[in-house]
């Protein structure tokens, strides 16, 4: 489908240097790096945006390095939407059709896709960022593109929007449409990517698939940047009568009940927030469901808060409060239990 | 009460000026009677070289157009050597007296000389001709209608234009329905300038085509040969055509802002 090789590109002090990487029909590729990593402009050369100094780009096996943006069939979904302003949605939308083709039934179902039909006679300036983002969509993908770039599609929209937004990309994405999206978010990478890319400092540092990526991070810096912390595969082995609480196994061979709608056998990754991690001296009889013995080995003092890395069966990084920590005596090499409840575990599917 | 002090300053400063522009006006309102003007509405010289004005303006902003609004777009968007250069160059109609840039004009299309004449050969006759007027407000007004469309054009995101051409438009269907689209209202205001601008516009006319007399030129030709009254009541009708014009340009583009307010 895409192949890059020996892609660089100067600009200013900041080079991109010598990126090689291939993205397959179907896939959908997550590059993630720090603001400043050099994805934009990665995105920017392959949509023809910008000219590279050196490399070559293929796509279905034609070299389009000195192509015209026009004629790459290579859409993109700019960070701030860039919608045109004086069109109406359906006029944005069907800015790349002919007349015949915007009577098509293939626009009335991605409209029906993105859930847009009632947005047609709308301005742009009037819509919600949730709605800007669908039509940009929609006008990407109504060009029919080989591939679909996605730069920051979900910088700008908070929690509640993401996880829609998140879900409708992957829908996307299974009907056959082959994504690269940018981003420095790495819960984007987890929940989409079906590979991905480090890019740090205009190199791409790593690449492989997204359990081969987070399982074995080369670096502190692949580490740190997919912000690694409570994060393990697990597979479901057990659930309730009710179907309600589910257990789930890690490596280490723990066991961590959890409330998720995927049921026995599933295979994904559990992440739970620091913050949802309660550090007690003994046992307690709580609500928790989940509890366990360790042994403290790291205090780091954050911010506003001390992060307390715990090791029991695991690594675990817990976040209280300066006064929790003075109250308890929290001490490196000191044992404690951690609880969490069921509910704080997500489930991340495979 | 500092602040209060100040306000009441600028505020008499402000006024000064105000009244400074409109005491003339409402002057020449005041001195002018009912009849006199009456009569120069009456007058066929008079509303013949008024329409010759407004005609010869509108045609100098139209045929500017075509010329002002591609260079202006190359100039927002491409870099190139001389391109301050000629950025500069643009405005030098403005600073130049009005007079002298008429004798300049006249040096290059007078019938003395080798353009003068080839020009002529072609058919195309500028002394004393109303394609004179057209080139002579057209030299001194066009530098409004660049400066505008040119700030627009810069104002339009290179965004959009990049958007389209991914989205698989030709460079001249993405001009034409985003580039130009969008930088319309400052092009507009532009062209609403220049034509105002060429309308009053004597001292470079006068030289290139005193005939046939347009407007600024006859209220001249009255005042130097019959005296202030018989200059007063034109110079009274062509201020409220000008102002009528200007009022009704100025609704036309208001009403265009409200309709494509995003």
């Amino acid at each position: 489908m895409l192949t890059v090789i020996n892609l660089s590109k100067q600009i200013g002090n900041f080079y991109l240097n010598n990126v090689n990487f291939k993205v397959n029909k179907g896939e959908y590729f997550v590059l993630l790096g720090p603001s400043g990593s050099g994805k934009s402009l990665l995105l920017e050369i392959i949509a023809g945006l910008q000219k590279p100094d050196q490399g070559k780009i293929t796509l279905n096996n034609v070299n389009i390095t000195e192509e015209k943006i026009q004629k790459r069939k290579v859409g993109i979904v700019f960070q701030d939407y860039a919608l045109f302003p004086h069109m109406t949605v359906y006029e944005n939308i069907i800015f790349s059709l002919s007349k015949k083709e915007s009577k098509q039934n293939t626009i009335k179902e991605l409209l029906k896709l993105l859930s847009i039909e009632h947005l047609l006679n709308r301005k742009p300036s009037s819509l919600s960022g949730g709605e800007k983002q669908r039509v940009a969509l929609a006008r990407a993908l109504a060009a029919k593109p080989l591939l679909l770039l996605l730069d920051e599609p979900l910088a700008s929209t908070d929690a509640m929007l993401k996880a829609e937004i998140r879900a409708l990309l992957r829908n996307i994405n299974k009907l056959g449409q082959t994504v690269i999206h940018v981003t420095h978010d790495y819960q984007d990478a987890i929940t989409l990517s079906s590979k991905i890319g480090i890019l740090n400092n205009g190199t791409l540092e790593d690449i492989g698939t997204t359990s081969e990526i987070f399982l074995k991070p080369k670096s502190l810096f692949i580490a740190k940047l997919m912000g690694i912390k409570n994060f393990f595969p697990a597979k479901i082995i057990s659930e309730d009568e009710n179907n309600q609480i589910k257990v789930v196994s890690i490596p280490e061979n723990i066991e961590i009940k959890l409330v998720t709608e995927f049921s026995c056998g599933k295979e994904g990754w559990i992440i739970i927030n620091s913050e949802d991690i309660v550090i007690s001296l003994e046992y307690n009889k709580v609500s928790s469901n989940n509890q366990f013995k360790g042994k403290i080995v790291e205090i780091v003092p954050i911010l506003n808060s001390i992060e307390v890395i715990i090791e029991a069966s695991g690594i675990w990084a817990a976040l209280v409060t300066y006064e929790a920590a003075y109250r308890l005596n929290l001490k490196e090499n000191m044992e404690v239990w951690i609880s969490f409840k069921s509910v704080a575990v997500k489930f991340v599917p495979n | 009460m500092k602040n209060n002090n100040l306000n009441l300053i600028f505020t008499l400063l402000g006024g000064i000026l105000l009244l400074f522009i409109v005491a003339p006006i409402l002057g020449l309102f005041l001195f002018t009677s009912k009849g006199s003007i009456i009569n120069t509405i009456n007058d066929e010289e008079t509303i013949k070289s008024m329409g010759l004005t407004l005609w010869a303006s509108m045609s100098a902003t139209i045929i500017a157009s075509f010329l002002a609004i591609p260079l202006a777009y190359l100039l927002a968007r491409k870099s190139f050597w001389g391109r301050s250069f000629i950025l500069s160059l643009i405005n030098l109609p403005i600073v130049i007296p009005h007079t002298a840039a008429g004798i300049a004009l006249l040096g290059v299309v007078s019938s003395n000389t080798t353009i003068g004449k080839f020009l002529k050969y072609l058919g195309l006759d500028f002394i004393n001709n109303p394609k004179g007027i057209i080139i002579a407000m057209m030299f001194v007004s066009v530098p409004f209608l660049v400066n505008a469309a040119y700030e627009a054009f810069s104002n339009v995101p290179v965004k959009l234009e990049k958007a389209a051409l991914t989205l698989g438009a030709s460079v001249s269907k993405m001009f034409f329905t985003i580039s130009l689209p969008l930088a319309s209202k400052g092009i507009i205001s532009g062209m609403i300038m220049m034509f105002a601008r060429g309308m009053s516009e004597f001292g470079a006319v006068v030289i290139i085509a005193y005939y046939p007399t347009i407007t600024p030129v006859l209220i001249y030709e009255k005042f130097t040969s019959l005296g202030l009254s018989y200059a007063l009541p034109i110079t009274t009708v062509f201020m409220i055509i000008t102002l009528i014009v200007f009022i009704v340009l100025n609704i036309v583009t208001h009403i265009k802002k409200n309709v494509d307010s995003y």
